[in-house]
């Protein structure tokens, strides 16, 4: 039965002219920048994590954690700031999960189904405008970080690492937008969000090196996608080895993408 | 190859479906249903809570995939032909479906973009329907600020923005006050008089027989009966005979008598105290008179005596074996009034 769904589907999308896709997938992005216009305070989270994130670790933790990398809150801060950038594309991924969810619980999804228009156009929108709040948030950090002390000697080790950020969100996406499809609203998606990400996040080498944790979660830390991240993009952006963790991180990309996307494709597809 | 010649192809069948079946699991939402709504006509699919309209609707819109079975909406196959089918039906859902962050006019906007029309006409499009469904004040209003009838409102207008051949509502005033639930009429109604096809489904015998010229009677995924509602009615038989006694005391002797003639159907006479009238089901002429003639013999001065059609849960009733406004699962029968009104 599900078959049969898919097929039509890829046929009938397959007839609708690209211009046609880009004329409806313009139309739902403008939607979707009238939500922030109608509801700037969902703008909060874009402007205030970076903020409040870089000023709580660098003030907080900087000190001490710094003296373990050798230096005081000034290393800590060249450490820090690439880790948060490697935190950005999954608050982009959880954003289009939810917003997913909200649109199958108000009904509005069913509306979309219902009309001739292919419907990776509601996905890709929601995306265009979660990848534009992605890179705000990016500039945020970078100017808060700045302020706090990071020297930005690479440029484009810096847009490098902004690019695999959204690249490892992007694959990290497919999750949370099964998890849309399927959990009951957006609230118990960014409730599953937080407990998958939060160790995740955490028992990484965004925060704080691995060194210095207990062995059984060093190794741990090691086969996290998450510190592969963000090695790299502090490779990126400071200096230092970059190949392994780049290559890593593509690996867990394309891995994670081509388990989770034909899973939430065919939720979507299904859900009913 | 045109739209006009398949929809007008012999049949003149708008919606055409044959042994439909869903099953979910083991659950058979839908067990084979057909049904035929003719062009410019409004069918009514009524059917207690869980009886598949939803299911039906579903899809009839592309929604759903049936687990077997063929349906077609203007000529298009939902399964072979969706997209072609997406152009020619509206949808309003049991929920409506608006965007409520956005405006009334950004909805319908973005709708005519949605079906690709150039934007000049998308904000003709939407500008007109707001008129049309006297939403023009609260046209730049976020729909989250829209009462229940405004938003079903907006909802309708969502649906007629590319001109639907076919319109689905789905439960269009499930959930709204009674004032609220006549605007919704009123705005059918009107779409009916421009000529479009309508299947309607609901819960609410007083819907189907506002609105609807053909009935089909939908319980547990079946079809129990089908055809207009007149009809429906005659072919449940059962005439009722409201006899009125011009002296209101005389009531209770009168049904007295009525039930000892022995002629009266399985149910006897009661009493409607309320109306002051004396009730009884008929189902012969030769009963009819029978029942007349004792009314005489008595020296009974009537002040009318009607025989009326069953109502329509009266109709569901026998042909199911439960109540139509009762569903079989638990809801207490005080609770489901409440959410009707």
């Amino acid at each position: 039965m599900s078959a049969t769904t898919l097929t039509s589907d890829l046929r009938t999308d397959a007839r609708i002219p690209l211009r046609g896709h880009l004329r409806h997938t313009g139309a739902l992005v403008r939607r979707n920048l009238l939500w922030i216009r109608q509801d700037p305070e969902s703008m909060f989270d874009a402007v205030l994590f970076p903020i409040v994130f870089t000023l709580l670790f660098v003030y907080v933790f900087g000190g001490s954690i710094g003296q373990s990398l050798g230096g005081g809150q000034e290393a800590y801060v060249q450490y820090i700031v690439p880790g948060l950038m490697a935190m950005m594309g999954m608050n982009m991924a959880q954003g289009v999960g939810t917003g997913f969810n909200q649109d199958f619980n108000t009904g509005v999804m069913d509306r979309f189904r219902s009309l001739p228009i292919g419907r990776g156009s509601v996905l890709f929108a929601k995306i265009s405008v979660e990848m534009v709040r992605m890179l705000i948030a990016t500039a945020i950090l970078m100017v808060v970080g700045v302020l706090v002390g990071f020297d930005i000697t690479d440029w484009p080790g810096l847009f490098a690492a902004v690019g695999l950020s959204a690249v490892f969100g992007s694959a990290l996406m497919w999750v949370f937008l099964t998890l849309g499809v399927v959990m009951k609203n957006a609230q118990s998606v960014q409730a599953m969000g937080f407990l998958v990400l939060m160790p995740l996040q955490f028992g990484s080498s965004i925060f704080a090196p691995p060194q210095s944790m207990p062995g059984w979660l060093e190794g741990f830390t090691e086969y996290n996608p998450l510190s592969s991240l963000a090695d790299a993009a502090r490779g990126l952006m400071v200096g230092g080895p970059v190949a392994q963790d780049l290559w890593m991180t593509l690996a867990w990309s394309v891995g994670i993408t081509a388990v989770m996307a034909p899973i939430a494709i065919h939720k979507f597809r299904t859900k009913t | 190859m045109t739209r006009t010649d398949k929809q007008t192809g012999g049949t003149g069948s708008a919606v055409t479906v044959r042994g439909l079946v869903k099953h979910y699991g083991e659950t058979r939402a839908l067990d084979g249903v057909d049904l035929d709504v003719r062009e410019g006509t409004v069918m009514g699919v009524l059917g207690p809570n869980g009886a598949g309209k939803t299911t039906l609707v579903r899809i009839l819109s592309t929604l759903l995939a049936p687990t077997a079975g063929q349906a077609t909406v203007a000529g298009y196959d939902v399964v072979r032909q969706p997209r072609q089918l997406r152009r020619v039906i509206g949808l309003t859902g049991q929920y409506a479906s608006v965007d409520e962050k956005l405006s009334g006019w950004e909805n319908l906007y973005l709708i005519g973009r949605l079906l690709d029309l150039p934007r000049k006409q998308a904000r003709a499009r939407a500008d007109e329907l707001l008129e049309r469904f006297s939403l023009t004040e609260a046209a730049r209003r976020p729909a989250a600020t829209y009462s229940g009838g405004m938003r079903r409102r907006l909802d309708l207008a969502a649906s007629m923005i590319g001109r639907p051949a076919v319109l689905y509502l789905d439960e269009p005033t499930t959930g709204l006050d009674p004032r609220t639930r006549n605007e919704v009429w009123d705005e059918v109604e009107r779409l009916v008089g421009d000529g479009v096809t309508v299947l309607l489904t609901t819960q609410y015998m007083e819907e189907a027989e506002q609105l609807a010229s053909e009935l089909t009677v939908v319980d547990r995924g079946k079809v129990i009966a089908s055809g207009g509602i007149e009809e429906l009615k005659a072919k449940v038989g059962g005439r009722t005979l409201r006899i009125r006694p011009a002296d209101p005391s005389r009531l209770r002797p009168l049904a007295g008598a009525l039930d000892e003639l022995g002629i009266t159907g399985p149910a006897g006479a009661t009493v409607d105290a309320g109306r002051e009238a004396v009730l009884v089901p008929i189902l012969s002429d030769e009963q009819l008179t029978a029942v007349v003639g004792a009314v005489t013999a008595r020296g009974i001065t009537l002040s009318s005596l009607t025989t009326e059609l069953p109502s329509l849960d009266e109709v569901f009733l026998s042909l199911t074996g439960h109540r139509a406004s009762a569903p079989q699962d638990t809801v207490p029968v005080d609770a489901r009034e409440e959410v009707a009104v």
